[in-house]
C-alpha cells in the first residue's frame, strides 16, 4: 500500500515519529519523572548529585525487582499479592540453610531461588489449573508464605551469615551499588523476554484478549503458570539483595511491599486489566516512586503526611493516564 | 387489542425494519416468524420501549401509545419473557417476582407473607408447582420460565410476549407451557409467540405473521396455511448476490475430518459429518441450533458430552485448541473482537500470534524483521487495507480485521479452517472479497467449514451443507439439493437422531 501514501517521505517520517512518541505508553511516566525531578531539584540542591541518585536507585532496588515479576503477572491480567511475603520466606529459609544447617553459601542462594520459584509454581498452578482468581489465590498464599517463614524461624531473625553475602546488599562495582546492578540486569532480561520472545508476546496476548489467544492455540495455562514462576523468581532475587543488606533472614520483612510494586507497575503506564504496559515503564515507575520518597524526606516532611502525599500523587497519575490510551 | 403499524427502524446506516405491521387480538396466540435477522427481536424491543421506532405507530385498545422505556410498557400491560431470562440467580422465586416493587407492611418493612401469598396464587393459577424458597439458579429452566411468566402476570400483563420460550425445554415441559398458554388465551390475554419450530407454531398458534429481512411479508390464519407455503414466505425470492462459481467436483477427495459421533448434551441428539479436502462444507441452521458448538467441539474448544473425531486418519480427538492447531485446524471465530483478535496488537503481532517458530533466531528470540516481511506478504495475499504491518488492529474496519484473522491462518498454513459467520458485520464489497478468498483457499487445498446464518451465503458458497436443528445435524445436502427452501425446511422441521 506504499504507493497510496501522498505526503512527502520526510514529512511522513516526521509525523510517524511524532505519532509514535505521542502514542508511546512511556511518554506519561517520562513526563512525570521529569516534572518530579525538576520540582525536587528546586526543593533541594542535594537532589541532583550522583550520590543521591545512586542512593535512590539503591533504595528502590528491592521493590523494583519485585515489580518485574509483578509486571509479567499484571500484563496477563492477573496480580500477585504474595511477592513481599514470598521474599521474606525465601530469605528466612536461605538464612536457615546457611546458618542452622551449616550448608555452603551457594546452596543457600540456590535454596532461596528454589523456594521462590516453587512458590510461584504453586500460585500459578492454583490460578491456571484451579481456575481461581489471582487476587484471592495470592492473598491466601501471602498468608501461607508469611506464616511459613515465621514458623520456620520461630519468629526471630536468623543471623550469623557468611560475610560475603553482604556484597549482594551493600557491595559496589566501580562505585555502583550491586543491588542496582542486579536490578538493571534483571530489567534488561525482562525486556528481552517480553519484547523479543514468543513467550513475551503470549503474555501480552493473554492480557489483551484471553479467549482469542486460547482459540488461536496459545497455551494459556502454561503462560499463566510461567508468569507466576517468574514472579516467584524475582521475589527470590529481591530476597538475596535484602538478605545481603540486613545480613540476616527476616521473616517479618517486606510487609506491604506488594502494594509499592503494584504502584510502580501502574505508574509505569501499564493497564491493571492487562495487555498493555512496558517493562521500561515499570523501571521508570520505580524511579519515580523513589524520587517522591526521597524528595519528601529531603524536604523534611512529616512521615505520616508523606504517605498521604504519595497516595494522592499515585491517584493523580492514574487519573491523567486514564484518558490517554 | 395490540396494533403496530408501519414500524421502521435503522441503526445508523443499516435499516433493520422497513415498515412492519403486527396486530394481535385479545385471546389469541400470535406467532411471529422469520429467519435470523428478520427483525423479530427488534419489533419486540420496540414494543417494550427498550428501543424506539423511527417511524410507525403502536396502539393498544385503539389508543396510540408511545413508550419511552420498559417501565411505561409494563404499566400499559405489556409483559415480555426474554430468551435470556432477567431473573437474579441467587434470589428465590418470590423475591424475583416482586423485584423492584416489593410489597411493604405498615412498618415499612417487607411484607413477606403478603408476597408469598400473591406469588403462590399466581403460580397456582398457572397450574405449576415451583419451589418458592429455592434460589432461582437451582430451578429447572422450565420453572424459571414459569417464574418469568408469573412475574409478567403479577404486573397485570394483558399482552404477553414469549421470545423462543421452548428453545431449552424438554417435550414434556413444552406441553405444560402450551397448557398454560391456552389457559391464558382463554382468559383473554393476547400472546405473541416467537419460535423457530414450525410444528409448535401449528400446534398452538391461531395466526402467524412472517417477517423477512425487516420486511412485512404477511399474516395468515394458521388453519389456512401449510409448511411449504410458510417456508416460502420466510425465504422468498432474494436479490442474487455475486458469489464465485462453485468448481466442478469430480470423484471423492480424501476425507480430512471424519466426525463419527458428536453429542453436545448428555442424552441429546447425535451428529456425524465428514469434511473432504478442498471443499466448503456449510453449517446451516437457526441461531442456537448447535452449529458453532459442534464445530468448536472438533477442536477441543467446547465441552460436548461425546466427541469422536478422526483428523487426517488419526483417531485421537483434539482436547484443546493448542493441540488442534498442531493437528492443522484453525478457527475464525464468530466474534472477531471478543474471540479472534488481540485488538491492542498490531497486524503483525496478531498474524504471528500462534506461529512464532517461524521467526526465531537462535531458537529463542523473535526476528522482528522477518515477522514484518512475512506479514506484509500475507497482508498482500488477502488484501488487507492498512498503512502497514504495524498498524494497530483496533483502527481497522470490520472487513479488514476479518482478513487479519484469515491472514493468521494463511501464515500458519493450517489446512482445515473453521469460519464462523465470516461475513457478519462486513460491507458488501469486503464480503465479495472474502468469498473469493475462500474459493482461492479451497483451490489451494484448504478445507473449510463455514458456519453461516445467511441463507444466500450458504446456498451460494457451500459445496455441501449440514443443516442443524435443536443441537444436531438433521440433514446433509449435496450439490443441486442445496436451495434456500430445502435448507429452511430442514432447519425448521428436520428429524433428530438419538443414536449414532
Amino acid at each position: 500500500m506504499s504507493h497510496e501514501s501522498t505526503a512527502s517521505p520526510v514529512a511522513s517520517l516526521g509525523t510517524a515519529i511524532a505519532s509514535r512518541i505521542r502514542h508511546s505508553p512511556l511518554i506519561l511516566p517520562l513526563v512525570g519523572l521529569a516534572l518530579v525531578s525538576i520540582a525536587m531539584a528546586f526543593a533541594s540542591q542535594n537532589f541532583f548529585t550522583v550520590d543521591n541518585i545512586l542512593n535512590i536507585l539503591r533504595q528502590q532496588s528491592i521493590i523494583g525487582i519485585l515489580a518485574i515479576g509483578m509486571t509479567f503477572v499484571i500484563l496477563t491480567g492477573g496480580i500477585d499479592l504474595s511477592v513481599g511475603a514470598v521474599m521474606a520466606l525465601c530469605g528466612t529459609i536461605g538464612a536457615g540453610l546457611m546458618v542452622n544447617m551449616g550448608l555452603p553459601g551457594a546452596v543457600g542462594l540456590l535454596g532461596i531461588i528454589g523456594v521462590g520459584v516453587l512458590f510461584g509454581l504453586f500460585n500459578g498452578f492454583l490460578v491456571a489449573w484451579g481456575r481461581m482468581p489471582a487476587i484471592i489465590v495470592t492473598l491466601a498464599t501471602m498468608l501461607v508464605a508469611r506464616g511459613l517463614g515465621l514458623v520456620y524461624s520461630g519468629g526471630y531473625p536468623i543471623s550469623g551469615l557468611p560475610g560475603w553475602i553482604s556484597w549482594f546488599g551493600t557491595g559496589r562495582i566501580s562505585g555502583i551499588p550491586v543491588p542496582v546492578i542486579i536490578m538493571v540486569i534483571l530489567y534488561a532480561l525482562a525486556w528481552v523476554i517480553l519484547q523479543r520472545t514468543s513467550f513475551g508476546r503470549h503474555v501480552y496476548a493473554i492480557g489483551g484478549n484471553e479467549t482469542a489467544a486460547q482459540l488461536s492455540g496459545v497455551n494459556v495455562k502454561r503462560v499463566k503458570l510461567l508468569v507466576f514462576m517468574i514472579s516467584g523468581f524475582t521475589s527470590a532475587m529481591a530476597a538475596i539483595v535484602l538478605t545481603g543488606r540486613l545480613m540476616s533472614g527476616q521473616p517479618g520483612a517486606g510487609v506491604a511491599f506488594e502494594l509499592d510494586a503494584i504502584a510502580m507497575v501502574v505508574l509505569g503506564g501499564a493497564a491493571i486489566s492487562g495487555g498493555r504496559g512496558l517493562i521500561l515503564g515499570t523501571l521508570i515507575g520505580a524511579v519515580l516512586l523513589g524520587i517522591i520518597n526521597n524528595g519528601l524526606n529531603l524536604m523534611g516532611i512529616n512521615p505520616y503526611l508523606q504517605d498521604v502525599i504519595k497516595g494522592l500523587i499515585i491517584l493523580l497519575a492514574i487519573y491523567i493516564g486514564r484518558e490517554w490510551r | 387489542m395490540l396494533e403496530m403499524k408501519g414500524i421502521r427502524k435503522a441503526f445508523g446506516p443499516i435499516k433493520v425494519l422497513h415498515g412492519v405491521d403486527l396486530d394481535v387480538r385479545a385471546g389469541e396466540v400470535h406467532a411471529l416468524l422469520g429467519e435470523n435477522g428478520a427483525g423479530k427481536s427488534t419489533m419486540m424491543k420496540i414494543l417494550s420501549g427498550i428501543i424506539s421506532a423511527d417511524e410507525g405507530t403502536i396502539s393498544i385498545d385503539g389508543t396510540p401509545r408511545n413508550f419511552a422505556n420498559y417501565n411505561q410498557a409494563i404499566e400499559a400491560g405489556i409483559g415480555i419473557v426474554f430468551q435470556e431470562f432477567s431473573l437474579i440467580p441467587y434470589l428465590n422465586a418470590i423475591e424475583n417476582i416482586f423485584l423492584g416493587r416489593e410489597m411493604r407492611n405498615r412498618f415499612g418493612l417487607l411484607d413477606r407473607a403478603g408476597m408469598r401469598a400473591k406469588a403462590s396464587e399466581v403460580l397456582g393459577r398457572l397450574g405449576v408447582d415451583v419451589p418458592l424458597d429455592q434460589p432461582i439458579a437451582k430451578l429447572s429452566v422450565a420453572s424459571q420460565q414459569f417464574v418469568e411468566i408469573a412475574k409478567a402476570l403479577t404486573l397485570d400483563a394483558r399482552i404477553l410476549v414469549l421470545d423462543e420460550p421452548t428453545a431449552t425445554l424438554t417435550p414434556g415441559e413444552v406441553e405444560h407451557l402450551f397448557k398454560v398458554m391456552r389457559d391464558l388465551r382463554a382468559r383473554g390475554v393476547a400472546l405473541v409467540f416467537i419460535s423457530h419450530h414450525l410444528e409448535e407454531i401449528f400446534e398452538i398458534c391461531d395466526r402467524i405473521t412472517v417477517l423477512r429481512d425487516g420486511e412485512y411479508v404477511g399474516t395468515s390464519e394458521t388453519a389456512q396455511i401449510d409448511t411449504d407455503r410458510l417456508v416460502e414466505m420466510m425465504v422468498g425470492r432474494r436479490i442474487e448476490q455475486n458469489f464465485p462459481t462453485k468448481p466442478e467436483r469430480s470423484g471423492m477427495p480424501e476425507v480430512v475430518v471424519r466426525a463419527k459421533e458428536i453429542r453436545l448434551r448428555k442424552a441429546g441428539p447425535v451428529s456425524s459429518f465428514t469434511l473432504r479436502k478442498g471443499e466448503i462444507l456449510g453449517f446451516a441452521g437457526l441461531v442456537g441450533s448447535g452449529r458453532t458448538e459442534t464445530a468448536l467441539s472438533i477442536m477441543g474448544a467446547y465441552p460436548a458430552a461425546t466427541v469422536d473425531v478422526e483428523i487426517n486418519g488419526n483417531p485421537k480427538t483434539p482436547s484443546n485448541p493448542t493441540e488442534a492447531l498442531a493437528r492443522g485446524i484453525g478457527l475464525l471465530p464468530e466474534s472477531r473482537k471478543e474471540q479472534g483478535l488481540i485488538t491492542p496488537f498490531s497486524i503483525a503481532q496478531n498474524v504471528s500470534l500462534n506461529n512464532y517458530a517461524k521467526y526465531r533466531t537462535l531458537g529463542l528470540f523473535l526476528d522482528l524483521r522477518a515477522e514484518t516481511k512475512h506479514t506484509q506478504k500475507v497482508m498482500d495475499d488477502v488484501r488487507v487495507k492498512a498503512p502497514g504491518p504495524h498498524a494497530a488492529c483496533d483502527t481497522l474496519s470490520g472487513g479488514n480485521q476479518q482478513k487479519v484473522v484469515i491472514a493468521r491462518w494463511l501464515n500458519h498454513n493450517t489446512p482445515i479452517l473453521i469460519f464462523d459467520e465470516p461475513t457478519r458485520g462486513i460491507d458488501v464489497g469486503a464480503k465479495a472479497e472474502i468469498y473469493h478468498l475462500m474459493r482461492k483457499l479451497t483451490e489451494d487445498g484448504f478445507s473449510i467449514i463455514m458456519i453461516s446464518s445467511e441463507l444466500p451465503e450458504i446456498v451460494g458458497m457451500a459445496d455441501r451443507v449440514c443443516v442443524f436443528r435443536s443441537g444436531a445435524i438433521v440433514a446433509t445436502l449435496d450439490g443441486a439439493e442445496i436451495s434456500a427452501e430445502t435448507v429452511m425446511t430442514n432447519a425448521t422441521t428436520g428429524e433428530l437422531k438419538y443414536v449414532a
